[in-house]
């Protein structure tokens, strides 16, 4: 059960967030144009880190406000939490 | 006799206050202040409970938590009754009842322990070898296993007592109260922080608190004297909160706990009335101090599990705090010095001790020296080879130990007890710095493992004896020193502590003492409450199993109730030792929480009943019970399912109410759908990217229905959008989906298209939703908004019109989910019921008719009509649902638009929805039931099913939808839909049952 440094809101419990799988998945501008393998790609490959992973969390129970987080899935340590749009703090 | 055992101490004992209990239905007498324990013990009673799986009698072991066979349950009252309550933990009180568990029928004479007698037939993993094959027998396995097993009986009846929940935020928590928690907390609170001090016992103070001995002073004092002084003074520190018979339970990341307080287990049942039983506490602190001890381990030799076989540090306990002699001839075996502070609390209470047996060659610290004064015999070197007593043990035989420990010489000396108090050192509590993700080192000069400070997760430390330090000496200093570092502290009251100790200085470690007989001859006991042996322990080992994890499992090791922990280090040495492995590098098994166990009751707090779920009403709630609704749940709401009539049945009352929708008209609530209120510059483009159709050339005024889809192409949830303005729409969604539609949409809003300029408002609770339908509705809106013009040509189906109804504003939406012609009046919803009454008062004279639910989903499947959730289930496509025609093909993209050409999605044996009919129009096929071409194909291959299934009453015939594949070209095909007792006969059909040509939307 960890906090998360809401970037509008401030310090919270997990409970009141949702997690949203792997960040900085963009969804293709031209969804037509991509192979079915292409596509697949997008839709269903997501990965599965043990270690330092980029999260997409929301404040569901919160401001409603989508960010990202990374964390460390062997220990829940969040590093750095940043809005959406911006660049991630680390290297990526 | 009573009490025969008990001397004068009234330090902790209140011996004024005579308490009455019932053991086993035998009517006995502690005091207030005692444990179960403690007042049986002072009974003479040893005997309290059978083994797990050869049901030998086991009496009572420890003063604690870590009890393995104490194990009772407590009341018979089927709601209130408490099974698995460790008699060392239960404080006696007035009228208490006590039972053995595990025994039949009765804890003297118990036919399970015939097992004992089968015992070479059982060894480990005799259930898995033999309960195996063949496989169908399992069943008649597990009734005999069970039957045989059992730990206590669960209440039958439904819980009364009150549980509660409380969050609690502090700079540091302190857990466990003995001498070094104490130091912590008053060190924490005098320097500005919010402490928060628990114990799990109703005095502070842990074994320190009973320690007079005149080896261990301070400043000049008794241990005691001292640390009783210091919780005196720590009362008084404003911000410390102590929480005594509080036990921390769990410690998971970023210091959040789960403590459960006790705060009525310990009265009489008329004290409690009222009371809240347990309270389970959620706290996060910023500091943990963990200061949870060590327990004593018992030491593994042949047949060391016969009642009145105990921890000597509990005899100690039993004579210091309670003053309960644990037998009348003593005797204590030892690998280390603190039994002999046994033997001198023994002694000064006048206790016979037998003699003293060491498997240390000698020992000459302060401690020894002073028991051999009392002229008390120590036989050095030796070992107990057996013991003997069925329900209670009458004597040992020792022999002395090889130089290497592994064999025993010389002659067999046997001696008469009653009581045997075993050492075998110490284990440090280290299970909430491992829950917490903390990692273990191992100190091999005693065998513990201990907190790895280095590997630690979150701001905490371990002080005291959990730590490793067993000497009150380092006690004191290094908690001082540790906690001063944590907390930046400079100076400190305990800085200057003269401490006087006695130092042990001998260590001999053997996990499995030796015995004259060979190791198969012998039982010498690990796991108490399971029942496991160092015999099974090899046994698993030549088997093959190398993994510790994996012999607690196969010899059930450390998987009772008592999660092992007496047991544990004993297992991982042997395995250690046969495996030739360093117990460092062998690790220990997980320590999961909860620490002690639960209650449910704690777990779920007040949410029970109805405070289980949040149940949502709509503001016609009331006129739906007036008029005798049956209610389903939707989600979290209540609808009106269908209002039953003079004793109508279900079917009746929504064969009634089908007809009256279509031959006059109907009324429903439709308040649950979801309403998303969408705003700005963008939306008309947001919305052409949310839903598969196209939506800029909508005009002011009209409305559409809309299908949305997942990025994966399959049909997530459907409704209506109204456009109200040039930037503003009002979307409806389903009543299940509301939520997760707005979740997703902001989702795609915030995160992919952030650029777009939409906001969106959930204003479901905010609109009611009346909807009216049938051939009579527009007289009766005619009625209730005579200024509104009706017509077709002003009022067309699929538009919208604002309006007031006495002077209150609404919007009414010509659209229809029946196929008749109908209006939905949504309207602000404190005004909701007064305008549905005025609508049943303005159908008095067409039979308007209230319809539920069911009547909803009757009618839209004769229409051939969706519903997403019952005829799709996350895998059919617009295509699938035969609803090609919402395809905006030309649009660039739309959530969802690009899987509608994966290979998979546009195979053409994909399940697709069909209208199916039944060849006997009586028969009502059952929504779920599976439809087959072949009757005796083996196996038969399912070819879909049923989605949705009723007797349509203006058909006057079954009508029913169904997924099948290739459905599309089965039309006119018949095929099979095999019941339990029947197979049914059916043929494809359209998806439209009724008014094909859609004439009645307008008529
Ligand atoms: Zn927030």
């Amino acid at each position: 059960m960890f906090i998360i440094n809401c970037p509008y809101c401030g310090e919270r419990d997990q409970t009141e967030f949702s997690s949203g799988g792997e960040a900085h998945i963009v969804r293709p501008k031209q969804p037509t144009e991509l192979s079915d393998d292409e596509w697949a790609e997008f839709l269903f490959m997501r990965k599965n880190i043990k270690g330092i992973q980029f999260e997409r969390w929301n404040h569901s129970h919160g401001c409603r406000k989508w960010f990202n987080v990374v964390r460390d899935t062997s220990n829940d340590k969040i590093h750095a939490v940043y809005k959406m749009g911006e660049k991630p703090p680390v290297n990526k | 006799m009573p009490q025969e055992l008990r001397i004068n101490n009234n330090k902790f004992i209140d011996q004024t206050t005579r308490l009455s209990f019932k053991f086993n239905g035998e009517k006995l007498y502690g005091y207030k202040g005692d444990t179960l324990a403690s007042a049986l013990l002072a009974n003479n009673i040893h005997l309290v409970g059978r083994s797990f799986k050869y049901h030998r009698p086991r009496g009572i072991m420890t003063c604690g938590s870590e009890e393995p066979n104490a194990i009772v349950q407590i009341g018979n009252d089927p709601s209130l009754t408490d099974p698995n309550v460790r008699a060392t933990e239960i404080e006696l009180y007035e009228g208490l009842e006590a039972f053995s568990q595990n025994c039949w029928p009765n804890v003297k004479f118990d036919i399970g322990g015939i097992n004992n007698l089968l015992s070479p037939l059982l060894p480990a993993g005799f259930y898995y070898k033999t309960f195996m094959w063949p496989a169908s027998f399992w069943e008649k396995y597990e009734f005999f296993i069970r039957h045989s097993a059992g730990l206590g009986k669960s209440p039958t009846k439904p819980d009364p007592d009150i549980y509660d929940h409380k969050y609690y935020h502090c700079d540091v928590l302190v857990v466990g109260g003995g001498i070094s928690g104490i130091m912590a907390a008053k060190l924490s609170a005098e320097n500005n922080n919010e402490t928060l001090l628990l114990d799990d016992k109703n005095i502070l103070g842990g074994a320190t608190i009973y320690q007079n001995n005149d080896c261990f002073q301070i400043d000049g004092t008794h241990t005691n004297y001292w640390l009783e002084k210091e919780i005196k003074n720590i009362k008084n520190i404003k911000n410390l909160t102590i929480k005594t018979r509080t036990s921390l339970a769990a410690y998971h990341g970023y210091n959040y706990l789960l403590a459960k307080e006790n705060l009525t287990d310990h009265l009489s049942p008329d004290e409690r009335k009222g009371k809240i039983r347990q309270r389970l506490w959620k706290i996060r602190a910023k500091k943990v101090i963990i200061a949870t001890g060590s327990i004593e381990r018992p030491l593994i030799f042949n047949n060391n599990d016969r009642p009145g076989i105990m921890l000597s540090s509990a005899i100690k306990k039993f004579i210091d705090f309670y003053g309960v002699k644990a037998g009348k001839e003593i005797t204590l075996f030892t690998n280390n010095d603190s039994a002999y502070e046994t033997a001198i609390s023994l002694k000064k209470s006048g206790v016979n001790i037998v003699s003293i047996i060491d498997i240390r060659d000698k020992s000459s610290s302060k401690i020894v020296k002073e028991v051999e004064k009392h002229n008390i015999k120590i036989y050095w070197k030796h070992t107990i080879v057996n013991t003997e007593g069925y329900r209670r043990i009458s004597f040992i035989e020792i022999m002395q130990l090889s130089d290497d420990g592994s064999d025993v010489i010389g002659k067999k000396i046997k001696l008469k007890t009653d009581c045997l108090g075993i050492s075998g050192g110490w284990t440090p509590m280290v299970h909430l710095f491992t829950q917490s993700g903390g990692k273990l080192k191992f100190r091999s000069d005693d065998n513990v493992f201990l907190p790895d400070k280095n590997k630690t997760p979150s701001d905490q430390i371990s002080i005291g004896s959990c730590n490793g330090d067993f000497d009150i000496k380092d006690i004191i200093l290094n908690s001082n020193k540790d906690v001063k570092t944590f907390l930046g502290i400079e100076n400190s009251s305990f800085d200057n502590l003269k401490v006087e100790s006695s130092k042990e200085e001998m260590k001999r470690n053997i996990w499995l003492l030796p015995s004259d007989k060979p190791i198969g001859k012998t039982k010498p006991f690990l796991d108490f409450q399971n029942d496991s042996t160092a015999k099974d322990v090899k046994l698993a080992l030549r088997e093959g199993f190398k993994s510790i994890e994996h012999v607690k499992r196969y010899t059930t090791t450390g998987m009772g109730t008592d999660q092992g922990k007496l047991s544990n280090m004993h297992a991982l040495g042997i395995i250690a030792e046969i495996t030739g492995t360093n117990m460092g590098e062998l690790g220990t098994t997980t320590f999961r929480p909860p620490y002690t166990p639960l209650t449910f009751g704690a777990i779920v707090g007040r949410n029970v009943g109805e405070f289980f779920d949040h149940t949502r009403k709509t503001a016609m709630h009331n006129w739906h019970v007036q008029n005798k609704a049956k209610f389903e749940n939707v989600g979290q709401w209540k609808r009106a399912w269908y209002y039953p009539k003079n004793g109508e049945t279900m079917f009746e009352a929504v064969q009634r109410e089908s007809k009256a929708a279509r031959e006059s008209v109907g009324i429903l609530d439709a308040s649950t759908l979801g309403k998303i209120d969408i705003q700005g510059t963008d939306a008309s483009e947001f919305l052409n990217r949310v839903y598969t159709n196209a939506w800029s050339k909508l005009a002011i005024g009209k409305c559409r229905y809309g299908l949305m889809l997942n990025e994966d192409g399959m049909v997530y949830d459907d409704g209506v959008t109204t456009r109200l303005g040039e930037n503003h729409y009002i979307m409806t969604t389903t009543t299940g989906g509301a939520a997760n539609v707005l979740t997703k949409l902001e989702d795609y809003l915030q995160t992919e298209w952030p650029e777009l300029d939409v906001y969106l408002t959930t204003v479901t609770d905010h609109f009611s939703t009346i909807s009216i339908c049938g051939p009579n509705s527009k007289k009766i809106l005619s009625k209730v908004i005579p200024d509104l013009d009706l017509s077709d040509e002003k009022f067309p189906h699929m538009s919208f019109k604002n309006s007031i109804i006495n002077g209150i504003k609404c919007r009414v939406m010509r659209i229809s989910f029946t196929g008749e012609h109908s209006y939905e009046i949504n309207i602000q919803s404190n005004y909701a019921k007064h305008v549905w009454e005025l609508c049943m008062d303005a159908g008095k004279n067409y039979n308007i008719t209230p319809y539920g639910t069911e009547t909803m989903h009757l009618l839209r499947a004769e229409k051939g009509f969706i519903i997403t959730g019952q005829d799709t289930d996350g895998t059919m496509t617009p295509s699938d649902l035969q609803m090609d025609w919402i395809i905006g093909k030309k649009k660039f993209d739309f959530i969802g638009k690009r899987s509608l050409y994966r290979s998979d999605t546009i195979r053409d044996d994909r399940k697709q929805l069909v209208g199916l009919l039944t060849d006997d129009p009586k028969e009502i096929l059952e929504e779920g039931a599976q439809i087959v071409e072949k009757l005796n194909q083996k196996p038969v291959e399912m070819l879909g099913h049923v989605t949705s299934s009723y007797f349509s009453p203006n058909l006057n015939k079954s009508i029913a939808l169904a997924v099948m594949k290739s459905g599309k070209k089965l039309k006119g095909k018949k095929f099979f839909v095999p019941m339990e007792n029947k197979n049914i006969n059916v043929t494809v059909t359209d998806t439209v049952f009724f008014d094909k040509e859609n004439k009645r939307l307008n008529a």
